[in-house]
């Protein structure tokens, strides 16, 4: 096990760091930077500011300016905001959090059960419009059901606000606070729960319908177990298992922000940050984002398998 | 005389339909589950509404009327007008060409390149597989949309023509995509060069070849047939958000991505919904239909997956 650990660990490393300088060289290959989209600008000026930046250095200087940097915790200082990045991220990083985990927290809600119910009249009418559903869901471009619902519920129905995370100029505090963002946040929620519904539902039911042939299933129905409880502690619990290793690959989403939703609602979070800072080339912003989501997605995956581990101990690793 | 010609016609082909009896067998299975078919036949009436339909509308050559602009639906506009009085109808059509033409490209891109990678990462393995999937790993570990946006700007910032990124969209489609199959492919092929079938063909001696194109190969084909079918509504779905974030395939050529970017003007998104919905519910419904008959797909030819 240590010795598993120890050699993931160093693949870990060196997959972050040659991801690091792959980033690094496409960010410094895009097109166009901070400073020459400034038409205020003269060109002495602009060489000025290129030599502070240091902008005028050799790629491989730069690179490894930024990632000695890096590697002691410092992502450099956002052009466009003149923030240290970090502190950026820490300021938009719990929006996105808050919107990703009440979201991920209704898609398992829901597929759970939706999945568990399909399972157990499988080939019934219900479970055949689960399974259109779950298709529908899969199917739909975020973007456009996110637009899409912004028109039917807060332009002509005015139901709901059409986007950001308060009312402007509100001062809101305590519970009327807490409500407003509720409110803001509804529309956003639901989009990103109907996304992510479609392929959690699908891997639940087909668990379910596993544990459900299983002997012990049918050894609990012959004890003569209610049949609720054959379902919900015999049943669901063997389905559940094997779900947690989900859950590492739900880290990157969780923190990660999400551009496209959050730049449609103009949610206040990370991914639209990036969004914001792509238009501009604030590269230190965007190459300290793309490396946090490297980072974030490496440790969901030894995460997951660790925790495959704990939830079937034949698993050898 | 002809009773005989009969018999003849009819031995070789007996013989091929009992080889190719996992395929007519598929396919009777398929025909019976309603929801791959009418899958089948919305894919196959989007095709033809997109790639005839325009041939047989009067605004075809998209001619500016000034006089005709904004126009909500009417009986002469099924789908109204934009702002330039070009025929929305025509236009979401003509769009369909292009977003289906690159979602099936850049599929098969992608899984061309994913199946050769996973083929010979898996089959030969030592190095080179080592060389491929740590490169798909690496690949894996930067996430996709930053890596698009990026090459999107490159292709904005060199002046690619509107004509050419189509297609250059294609292969940065492809980029992104082959990894995943890569490993996939990969896994199946390390999975059946250890079956019985295989072990086989090494105590009959045959050539690496041999074992390779006749006896390994075959048996990846239902894989990747369900692969690249589910793979195209993937496809398409990322070349429209490309497109509506202004990074994909650009005006003035037409995509289902790009018509929705006119949600991004406050009037047109408010007052004229005719512009940026019906793309929307194209790229839907293409993509619902293209799921549903590729999981379809997938339960006749890949019976262990079926649940």
């Amino acid at each position: 096990m240590s010795t598993y650990l120890i050699r993931r660990l160093s693949y870990m490393l060196l997959i972050l760091l040659a991801a690091s300088f792959l980033i690094f060289a496409l960010y410094a290959l895009t097109p166009g930077d901070f400073i020459s989209g400034n038409i205020k600008l003269t060109p002495e000026r602009k060489a000025e500011l290129r030599m502070i930046y240091g902008l005028d250095q050799p790629l491989l200087d730069r690179y490894l300016t930024w990632m000695g940097n890096a590697l002691r915790g410092d992502f450099g200082i956002s052009l466009a905001q003149q923030k240290p990045v970090l502190t950026l991220f820490q300021d938009y990083i719990w929006n996105s959090f808050l919107l990703a985990a009440v979201s991920t927290f209704f898609t398992w809600l829901l597929a759970v059960v939706i999945g568990v119910l399909a399972a157990y009249r499988q080939y019934s009418w219900f479970d055949s419009l689960v399974m259109v559903l779950i298709f529908a869901a899969m199917s739909i471009p975020s973007f456009f059901i996110g637009l899409f619902l912004i028109k039917i519920f807060a332009v002509d129905l005015h139901w709901l606000p059409p986007g950001g995370m308060t009312t402007t100029g509100s001062n809101a505090e305590g519970w009327a606070y807490v409500l407003e963002v509720a409110d803001h946040m509804a529309l956003p929620a639901a989009v990103m729960t109907l996304l992510g519904l479609g392929s959690l539902t699908r891997y639940f039911r087909s668990n379910m319908i596993d544990v459900i042939k299983q002997d012990y299933i049918r050894t609990a129905r012959a004890k003569g177990l209610p049949e609720r409880k054959v379902l919900f502690t015999h049943a669901l619990r063997n389905a559940l298992l094997p779900a947690i290793t989900l859950v590492g690959f739900e880290l990157p989403a969780l923190f990660g922000g999400s551009l496209i939703i959050e730049s449609i609602f103009n949610w206040p979070g990370i991914g639209q940050l990036y969004m914001k800072s792509f238009g501009l080339r604030d590269y230190p912003l965007l190459m300290g984002f793309t490396m946090f989501i490297a980072v974030l997605t490496v440790v969901g995956t030894l995460l997951s398998d660790l925790l495959y581990r704990i939830a079937d101990p034949r698993v050898n690793l | 005389m002809s009773v005989a010609n009969g018999r003849l016609a009819v031995q070789p082909g007996a013989g091929r339909s009992k080889r190719s009896s996992i395929w007519g067998d598929a396919a009777r299975r398929l025909i019976r589950n309603k929801l791959a078919v009418s899958g089948f036949l919305v894919v196959a009436l989007m095709f033809a509404a997109c790639f005839l339909g325009p041939l047989f509308s009067p605004y075809a050559d998209n001619k500016i009327n000034m006089a005709q602009m904004n126009r909500p639906p009417s009986a002469s506009h099924w789908l109204g007008t934009d702002a330039l009085g070009r025929d929305v109808l025509t236009r979401v059509l003509q769009a369909g060409r292009i977003s289906l033409t690159v979602g099936l490209a850049s599929m098969g891109l992608s899984v061309a390149l994913g199946a050769l990678l996973g083929i010979v990462a898996g089959y030969y393995r030592g190095i080179v597989d080592q060389l491929i999937m740590r490169l798909a790993d690496l690949l894996l570990t930067i996430p996709s949309l930053p890596l698009l946006f990026i090459a999107g700007a490159l292709l904005s910032e060199w002046k690619v023509p509107p004509d050419s990124r189509m297609y250059i969209v294609m292969i940065m489609l492809a980029v992104v995509g082959w990894p995943g199959l890569a490993r996939m492919v990969r896994g199946q092929i390390l999975s059946l060069r250890e079956r019985e079938f295989m072990q086989a063909t090494t105590v009959l001696g045959l050539r690496g070849r041999r074992r390779l194109l006749g006896h390994l190969l075959p048996n990846l084909v239902p894989l990747l047939i369900v692969i690249a079918t589910l793979n195209i509504g993937g496809a398409i779905l990322s070349e429209s958000v490309l497109s509506f974030f202004g990074l994909g395939v650009t005006p003035p050529t037409p995509t289902w991505g790009n018509m929705i970017d006119a949600a991004n003007n406050m009037i047109d998104f408010e007052k004229r919904p005719w512009l940026w919905i019906p793309p929307g519910f194209s790229i839907f419904a293409t993509v619902i239909a293209i799921n549903l008959f590729g999981d379809a797909l997938r339960d006749v030819l890949d019976p262990k997956q079926r649940r």
